[in-house]
């Protein structure tokens, strides 16, 4: 194992010729890390490295910690290996990383999604030998509707609401998905109000240039009659809590990727599913990984034994991450 | 196809019943009659003839996916619904149309007289056509089950607001054996006879669970107390020389009950008769297994008619003399069946269901204790002066059950789940010890909370050991009390034993691995109720 470029270790994805981990969930002395999201992203490394679009909202969720930067695309030698990070559109500052060791390149993808979103650094294709990929939606059936037509129903389910006197509350995870769907919906149609968890991403993101519309922050004191017609988005476990509430008449939606299942769409008993993911979808996947002209695929995070034995159909040489490495919990369901 | 289609989607969008019943409320009021006829037909369990295999299907819309059918077969339990993972891997149809549901029932119907070739150049013209939302639909009318969190009670609720109707008179009209190819919907639901079907049943009234304590219902002397019998409920029709049996589920029975024509010998013409369907040994009811080898046959061999003879255990009521008596307080009703019972003979295969005499709450319990020597599950609390309601309404009928039998077993295997709980884990094996080794002997998939299925669910991704297709093999680890209503031999099981509605009734967190039941418990068990 040790003499491949990157290999699956107990405590993540390890690099032997450069001795770091990427997105590693055991504390390890040198962690590259692609995204902020807390189950790529978590605490108690030594030392990190990541994009200099991506630090601010580490800092914000991981408090102090010793953090080092590079640009997109930037090359940075570590001890035997070339390392760079390339955007993987999966949110604001998300990266694939690359690593080259004598010549032989293997590309972790972290999360991706290869359809512009108006926000996030489009994804790039890096070429390579190995290709980690995620797969969280690797089945056939997940396939999304382009943007602008998710945006339309987005703001027509809005508008109805508002026009009926109810309060539309919107369930989408803290950092991400928050800001894409601030990006997609209409701010003519009436205020926005944020959750606190939405509210503290936005101003970092706001921060490093993002722009996203004017919100307001849903405080202990705001009385929700000053906003009528007001669009609230929070995190998915404030939805049907005592904090939506205080809103009166409402009507309440998910947005993820999982809404293209009726069963998950119901199980969360909203009034609306909106089917936006972070993630790419099934056509997605197999654009990112033929792009990369790649030989060697692992599968990770997903229906991963699926989506290899497919790949193998397709002439690839396919291979399952071990699943002890692999965590789905709850978060990442959340925020997919 | 459209406005059904809208119709589907408004009621899927919403949790709340008033606002499906106005959409549904809507559609009957401006859909065609053909089409409410359909509708009608649909919500109430009832649906075109199966016109292609699931089989078929599957590898047609494989094929128009480009896809193998493997990866079609590995989406499908984590869809949860064969329908809708065929209309999401289908790419966007090439055309529009907007044909009335009747048109693709009609369709469908056709299909029937085509070979393969022919059929299958149709499915695949008309998925060619529909939106997803529409093929979802289109596929569940060839796949069945029309479940779309629409009750048969929440339809006839609209249909009633929008006829301006009574609802309990429409769901008399709505039962029997009609289907639109039958009927018209100006004869089932507005013509003046919609009544004169000799077959119809009328809609079954049923009891709630007791929570509480029976003191809460009063003075005991306003209750009449009945064995709670572990049969099937049936209601026996006897007008104009027939005789018809119903099951709750409104399944007509006729045929897989045989015994039941020997009525009419004995009883008076124009009667309808409720009560429980049991196996019966010549003194109370075989276990419900005996029964269960009766319900899956259409045609009943003679063998079987001889071991496993049914009786209808009667205890109510509902028509005399062609007339509806279901007004009448219940102890005139039970009155009149006895006088109607009052000659048959002690061979007929039918007995009144002895009402069970008790001065106090306290005595009553007593009895309750000794229901399963009985061969009962508890008892039905009914109170004298009610009438024969439809449907479920709390208040006059109670049924006050043992509490179940549990045993501590120990979590092996975990499946997900289908519809609303499909990507959680919600299907699970459960095992008991025998020396070190734990062994099989059932399945339970309800009893948990929501929040619970999802604690599960993140500790089975987490230590699944090994994976048989959709079945995960997860490290022994919980216990669970599993609660169920009986227990009987079945050599058709690992651990020789089979029980009936296990249910997780318990996550024992306090319990570690190795203080679960074992066989030799559960063959004491068996030993003592079985």
């Amino acid at each position: 194992m040790s003499d491949q470029v990157l290999s699956f270790t107990d405590r993540g994805i390890y690099c032997a010729a450069g001795d770091f981990y990427i997105d590693p969930w055991r504390p390890v002395d040198r962690a590259l890390i692609t995204h902020g999201h807390a189950d790529h992203a978590r605490s108690g490394h030594k030392r990190y490295l990541c994009t200099e679009a991506c630090a601010p909202v580490m800092r914000h969720r991981l408090g102090d910690i010793s953090v080092e930067t590079v640009k997109f695309g930037e090359t940075r030698k570590i001890g035997d290996a070339l390392v760079s990070f390339h955007p993987a559109g999966h949110l604001p500052g998300s990266a694939q990383i690359r690593v080259e060791v004598a010549g032989e390149v293997w590309v972790a993808s972290g999360d991706y999604k290869v359809v512009p979103d108006g926000i996030s650094e489009p994804f790039e294709p890096v070429k390579c030998h190995s290709f980690i990929t995620e797969c969280t939606f690797g089945l056939p059936v997940f396939k999304w509707d382009d943007q602008a037509h998710v945006a339309h129903d987005l703001n027509a389910w809005w508008a109805a609401n508002a026009g009926e006197g109810k309060a539309t509350i919107l369930g989408a995870y803290s950092l991400g998905k928050a800001q894409r769907l601030l990006s997609m919906v209409d701010p003519d149609i009436g205020p926005i109000l944020t959750h606190g968890a939405v509210e503290n991403t936005n101003a970092v993101l706001r921060a490093q240039g993002y722009h996203l519309p004017d919100t307001v922050h849903v405080t202990p004191d705001l009385n929700p009659k000053d906003h009528p017609g007001a669009l609230i988005i929070a995190p998915p476990s404030a939805l049907g809590s005592n904090w939506s509430r205080r809103f009166g008449a409402s009507s309440t939606a998910f947005a993820s990727g999982w809404m293209r299942l009726r069963g998950v769409r119901r199980r969360r008993a909203a009034d609306r599913g909106f089917v936006i993911s972070d993630h790419a979808d099934w056509p997605g996947l197999m654009t990112a990984i033929k792009e990369t002209g790649a030989e060697n695929i692992y599968a990770t995070h997903g229906y991963t034994d699926i989506f290899a034995r497919w790949l193998k159909t397709q002439g690839y040489n396919a291979q399952v991450v071990p699943t002890e490495f692999g965590g789905e919990d709850d978060e990442a369901e959340e925020a997919a | 196809m459209k406005d059904f289609a809208a119709l589907f989607t408004t009621i899927d969008q919403t949790t709340k019943t008033t606002a499906k019943t106005a959409a549904l409320a809507d559609f009957f009021t401006s859909a065609s009659d053909d089409d409410k006829l359909w509708t009608i037909a649909l919500f109430s369990g009832r649906r075109p003839k199966r016109a292609v295999t699931t089989t078929q299907l599957r590898e047609w819309a494989a094929e128009v996916g480009g896809i193998p059918l493997w990866l079609l077969e590995e989406s499908y339990p984590i869809v949860g619904d064969l329908a809708e993972t065929i209309a999401l891997i289908l790419p966007p149809p090439r055309r529009e149309s907007d044909l009335p549901l009747t048109h693709w029932i009609t369709e469908l119907k056709a299909l029937t007289a085509l070979d393969v070739d022919a059929r299958k150049h149709r499915i695949l013209d008309a998925w060619d056509q529909l939106d997803a939302t529409e093929r979802f639909l289109f596929n569940k009318l060839i796949t069945g089950g029309f479940r779309i969190g629409v009750s048969q009670k929440l339809m006839t609720r609209a249909l009633a607001k929008a006829t301006r109707q009574e609802e309990a008179s429409l769901a008399h009209r709505l039962m029997g054996g009609w289907t639109p190819d039958t009927t018209t919907y100006h004869a089932l639901i507005e013509a003046e006879d919609a009544a004169a079907d000799d077959s119809r049943p009328y809609p079954f009234y049923l009891a709630y669970q007791l929570e509480d304590d029976p003191d809460a219902l009063g003075a005991p002397d306003h209750w009449q107390a009945e064995w709670k019998w572990d049969g099937i409920r049936g209601q026996v029709i006897l007008r104009n020389g027939t005789h018809h049996v119903w099951s709750r589920g409104e399944e007509l029975m006729t045929d897989r009950f045989p015994e039941f024509a020997r009525l009419r010998d004995f009883l008076p013409d124009g009667i309808v008769l409720d009560g429980e369907i049991v196996a019966w040994d010549g003194t109370q009811p075989f276990p419900f297994n005996t029964l269960q080898a009766r319900i899956g046959r259409k045609t009943v061999p003679k063998k079987l008619l001889a071991e496993a003879p049914v009786i209808l255990l009667a205890y109510d009521l509902l028509e005399q003399d062609g007339e509806d008596l279901r007004d009448l307080p219940l102890r005139d009703r039970r009155a009149r069946l006895d006088t109607v019972l009052g000659s048959v003979p002690e061979d007929a295969p039918i007995r009144p269901a002895p009402p069970l005499a008790f001065d106090t709450w306290d005595a009553l319990a007593d009895i309750r204790a000794s229901a399963r020597d009985a061969r009962a599950e508890g008892l039905m609390l009914k109170r004298l002066d009610s009438p024969y309601l439809s449907g479920r309404k709390k208040g006059d009928w109670w049924k006050w059950k043992l509490d179940p039998l549990t045993v501590d077993a120990v979590m092996i295997y975990a499946q997900q789940g289908h519809g609303r709980r499909a990507n959680l884990f919600t299907d699970f094996t459960f095992a008991v010890w025998n020396g070190n080794d734990l062994v099989p002997f059932t399945k339970a998939y309800s009893g948990l909370t929501d929040e619970e299925f999802r604690k599960i669910t993140a500790w089975v991704r987490k230590n699944t050991q090994q994976r048989f297709g959709p079945v995960r093999q997860v490290t022994p680890h919980h216990v669970f009390e599993i609660a169920f209503e009986g227990i009987h031999a079945s050599p058709r099981h690992k651990s020789g034993i089979a029980l009936r509605f296990p249910r997780m009734s318990r996550w024992r967190h306090d319990k570690p691995l190795q203080e679960a039941n074992t066989l030799d418990d559960l063959k004491e068990l068996l030993e003592t109720y079985g």
